[in-house]
């Protein structure tokens, strides 16, 4: 697979759309096609600039994102963006949003927008959001924009994904104890005061710029930049700041630490799911899971004893 | 685990503004656990069919009120066909303020299904259920 000249990641690597598009659902469903031309394709990247953008639903993530991809168009390079909605934990359905923000760039062949949604993830992203970047990679993207679910104060998965994590703030969020606590402000690269037209848009950018006077010395100060996302104003700023990050990182081996370190994570997060899988496929299945349950309910077993009974009878049965 | 997912496009092609219809649309396919994109008011047939590639979508669903439907709906096949996404392979829909002698037009031009006023979501998605070839 992936050899011939018609097929999908051969058609992908020239520059085939439909090709990207129909590769993106094989490695969001987890198919052995997709899987295939991961392999095929992986050579191929490594190359793309990744910024993550991510804060708490309605900072303007979308609307920046936007506008973070025209600015970089014209920088004459070209952008994938990966948009991530939440799925309904109770249907399983999803509202894939984004785009409505986005109307304008589909004007442009040279961005490529795809939407998914976290089908279970917790962590703000998609458990096939990194594939889906390595297709955008593999078909030439410059730059891809990785936009988060809207994120409270602990869905940090996106400082493993993206080299640059931008994190998005509005005025009107909270004192300045919110940017004290661990989590979500201690991943951002740079921080982004959106809605800069806002009274209270001074309050969050002095707020942070105290923040960041009193920690510990770091190698890279996080550099704060005020925006007015639905002018655009700002974004060029934001651009610059990206780009200065990624000049950091460029330094000292710190892009090839980065690397390491998503691609364990991504290893790690691979290898969880497929063991959980695995557990729930050969351990007795959904009926095995339900009669550990029924054990635990009668106060039989601990949550922690029905996990040594589970995972003995996968690794002898 | 392998899961292939239903995934629909709603979207408001021309220039009425009204999206309540697409947005219950939209929302009752979320309850019956499709992934629904939605893009929002005043689509041209471009973007659309823009849309409709990147996304990858089985389901293609448009909503218009404006009446310009035979206007509209032929350019919105054609970019859409040029870049792939046709209509054998993806389901066409469409709703809102259509006349019935207009129907068999809009069948002829690929669009398998068509809800009026009235419609009742439920129809909708089963509907969909139904009849979504899965590109996975």
């Amino acid at each position: 697979m992936g050899s011939a000249p018609d097929s999908l990641p051969a058609r992908l690597l020239n520059g085939d759309r439909r090709a990207l598009s129909r590769l993106m659902t094989q490695v969001e469903s987890g198919t052995e096609t997709g899987r295939a031309a991961l392999q095929a394709l992986y050579a191929h990247t490594g190359r793309a600039r990744t910024i993550g953008l991510t804060g708490s639903s309605g900072a303007g993530k979308s609307t920046i994102g936007n506008e973070l991809a025209k600015a970089l168009r014209r920088r004459n390079q070209t952008v994938g963006i990966v948009a991530v909605d939440p799925s309904s934990p109770f249907t399983q359905g999803a509202i894939l949003g984004d785009r409505v923000r986005m109307q304008e760039l589909t004007a442009d062949p040279e961005i490529f927008v795809r939407s998914l949604a976290t089908r279970g993830a917790v962590g703000g992203l998609a458990q096939a959001a990194l594939d889906v970047i390595a297709l955008l990679d593999a078909f030439g993207k410059d730059v891809i924009l990785i936009e988060t679910v809207g994120a409270g104060q602990d869905e940090v998965e996106i400082a493993g994904a993206a080299q640059t994590t931008v994190l998005i703030l509005a005025p009107g969020m909270g004192d300045d104890i919110q940017t004290m606590k661990a989590g979500i402000m201690e991943i951002a690269d740079v921080f982004a005061v959106n809605k800069g037209d806002l009274p209270g848009a001074d309050i969050v950018a002095a707020q942070l710029k105290a923040l960041l006077s009193i920690g510990t010395e770091r190698s890279w100060e996080p550099p704060i930049v005020r925006l007015v996302g639905t002018k655009g104003e700002g974004v060029a700023a934001l651009a610059d700041a990206c780009q200065d990050h990624y000049a950091y990182l460029q330094g000292a081996g710190r892009l090839e630490a980065a690397e390491r370190g998503r691609i364990r994570g991504q290893i790690l997060a691979l290898a969880r799911h497929r063991i959980l899988t695995g557990l729930v496929q050969h351990a007795g299945g959904q009926d095995g899971l339900e009669a550990l349950v029924d054990a635990v309910v009668a106060r039989t077993m601990t949550p922690h004893t029905a996990v040594d009974a589970w995972i003995s009878e996968w690794t002898q049965g | 685990m392998p899961e292939a997912k239903i995934r629909v496009l709603v979207a408001k092609p021309g220039l009425d503004g009204h999206d309540r219809g697409a947005k219950v649309v939209a929302r009752a396919l979320r309850d019956a656990g499709m992934e629904v994109i939605y893009t929002g008011i005043r689509q041209t047939p471009e973007m659309i069919a823009e849309a409709a590639l990147q996304e990858d979508v089985d389901v293609v669903g448009l909503s218009i009120l404006s009446g310009a439907h035979l206007q509209l709906f032929p350019r919105i096949m054609e970019e859409c066909k040029e870049r792939g996404v046709t209509p054998d392979e993806t389901l066409f829909f469409c709703g809102g303020v259509i006349p019935e002698e207009d129907l068999p037009a809009l069948r002829e031009l690929g669009f398998r299904a068509i809800f009026g006023p009235g419609a009742d979501t439920d129809d909708i998605a089963a509907y969909i259920q139904e009849h979504v070839k899965h590109s996975s």
